[in-house]
């Protein structure tokens, strides 16, 4: 595990007081947090309190109506999603949102041929997602609609790797899937944070998220309610209680 | 005697099912990735038949002037795309098919201002014919099916192995997803266009000797062409090509009992008949 981030250092991503609406419903009042270089960061919250649209946010996919974003000091508030990915942030939507008539080869080409991406770094990526996703190896000419719903997710965490980004927002990567999927998506986390990429993960798996971050933001009515390291929280605590009913 | 007209009109079908399925490919493949009912394709085929007359006039070369005519009108698509279309994407589909109605007219008078009312021709490029049956059948016509048929494989195999052809595919499954996963999804909208355009304008180039280029001449070809979509499947190349092939075989057939005028009669029973039974398209498998 990393140390905490060190305070002098300007974090990778910094979130500033982000409103949302969707049409007249106010959905983000002021949401805060910042994610440190290389850390995986916890959002956990109840249903509907804003965590997807955070993301959604940071992705410019639902336009802030105030706030600020910051990636490495510099601001990327409204700037187009495509930029955002180039830049080096990967998004991994709840619904996954792979390209169902693509073959998973191709899925994974949407992310990866870009420019300045050689033909052996292109290997090097394909053969990592080989090692850590064998049953995508095995399905690669295989539409990606055909896929089960877990290796669809494995698809789409896969698909934004091939990124090579600097932070994944990860958003209930273990919803719906089986005990088994659940524990290689785990797996995968420890991966990318052993590799140094930043990970800002909703979750609604209160345990599992408690294990895999080292800092926790707990979030109600679109706003960030509590901050704590996850070291300093158990599943039991009063405060977990207090903000998701567990 | 019907065997034989039976065989002619099965060649002549195919030959304008070509023409037809490169007209549709471009306008299924504009419907496909932006939802825009693009009525201004039958002019991007009439102004292409154009360029195609005064680059033949200029150079006397109709394969030159074919290749200038598909690079000018894709240019013409692609600005076309940045100016009317891109401010559009979004609103309700009723504002595109508003606007490319629009410049549908307006690229109709300006070429019946420029050119005038009298048709003008572009001879064939090659002009030999051979026996078939009791005609005298051009040669010509064949190489129409023939040079239809490889550019609407060049295009399959272009979305099919190529990096930019997979950003189109997924773009239009999922915009929004593949913009976040890097691509250039504004700068893929506008290539679309300017592709669609440009086979429009190929087909009208190709066409052109048949019957000679005026300013109307894109009425009757994008009518068949959102019959084509239609039939065919929205968005789906392969079922613009089996569709376009179906009605103009059946519209050939047909105007062996009736006069050809009235054989279009049976474009408009398929498309009626689909709308009732298969509305998604003849030749779509899956449907979304």
């Amino acid at each position: 595990m990393n140390a905490e981030p060190e305070p002098m250092r300007p974090p990778l991503m910094q979130i500033g007081d982000i409103h949302t609406y969707y049409g007249k419903s106010h959905v983000l009042y002021g949401v805060s947090l910042e994610v440190g270089r290389g850390e995986v960061v916890g959002l956990l919250g109840r249903n509907g309190v804003g965590k997807s649209t955070t993301l959604k946010a940071i992705m410019g996919l639902v336009r802030p109506s105030q706030g600020t974003v910051l990636f490495e000091g510099q601001s990327v508030t409204h700037m187009q999603s495509d930029k955002l990915a180039r830049l080096g942030i990967a998004y991994v939507p709840e619904d996954r949102r792979i390209f169902r008539l693509l073959t998973v080869t191709e899925n994974l080409r949407t992310g990866l041929d870009r420019h300045g991406v050689t033909d052996s770094r292109k290997k090097e990526l394909l053969e990592k997602i080989q090692h850590y996703f064998p049953v995508l190896a095995e399905r690669r000419n295989q539409a990606g609609g055909t896929l089960s719903g877990g290796e669809q997710q494995m698809l789409a965490i896969a698909r934004a790797m091939m990124l090579e980004p600097k932070i994944i927002l990860l958003d209930e990567p273990t919803e719906g899937l089986m005990p088994r999927m659940v524990s290689q998506v785990r797996q995968i986390v420890d991966v990318l944070h052993g590799e140094g990429v930043a990970i800002l993960l909703v979750e609604q798996n209160v345990p599992l998220t408690l294990e895999v971050s080292q800092r926790i933001y707990l979030m109600e009515k679109g706003t960030i309610k509590h901050h704590a390291l996850a070291s300093e929280l158990r599943v039991t605590d009063a405060v977990i209680h207090q903000y998701l009913g567990v | 005697m019907l065997i034989e007209q039976i065989l002619i009109q099965t060649v002549n079908g195919i030959v304008t099912g070509m023409i037809l399925a490169l007209v549709a490919s471009g306008l299924t493949l504009i419907f496909g990735i932006m939802d825009v009912v693009n009525f201004a394709h039958g002019e991007m085929f009439m102004l292409g038949a154009y360029v195609g007359v005064i680059t033949y006039a200029a150079t006397g070369d109709f394969w030159v002037a074919f290749v200038i005519a598909t690079l000018t009108i894709a240019a013409l698509g692609a600005a076309l795309y940045w100016t009317t279309l891109r401010p559009l994407l979004g609103r309700d589909s009723l504002t595109t098919i508003l606007a490319t109605f629009g410049i549908s007219l307006v690229l109709q008078n300006y070429a019946l201002w420029q050119f005038g009312p009298v048709a003008r021709r572009i001879p064939e490029p090659v002009s030999g014919h051979f026996t078939f049956f009791y005609l005298d059948y051009p040669w010509y016509r064949l190489i129409i099916a023939l040079m239809s048929a490889a550019i609407i494989g060049g295009l399959w195999l272009f979305l099919k192995f190529g990096t930019f052809g997979i950003w189109i595919r997924a773009t239009m499954q999922d915009r929004v997803m593949a913009q976040a996963m890097g691509i250039p999804v504004p700068m893929v909208l506008t290539a679309v266009f300017a592709i669609g355009s440009g086979m429009a304008a190929a087909s009208g180039v190709l066409f052109g000797p048949l019957v000679g280029v005026n300013h109307a001449m894109g009425l009757d070809w994008v009518l068949k062409g959102f019959i084509v979509v239609v039939v065919g499947g929205m968005g789906s190349l392969g079922g613009s090509v089996a569709a376009s092939i179906l009605i103009s075989l059946l519209e050939a057939y047909a105007s062996l009992f009736v006069s050809p005028a009235q054989a279009v009669i049976v474009s408009f029973v398929v498309l009626i008949l689909t709308l009732l039974f298969r509305p998604t398209g003849l030749f779509v498998r899956t449907p979304r």
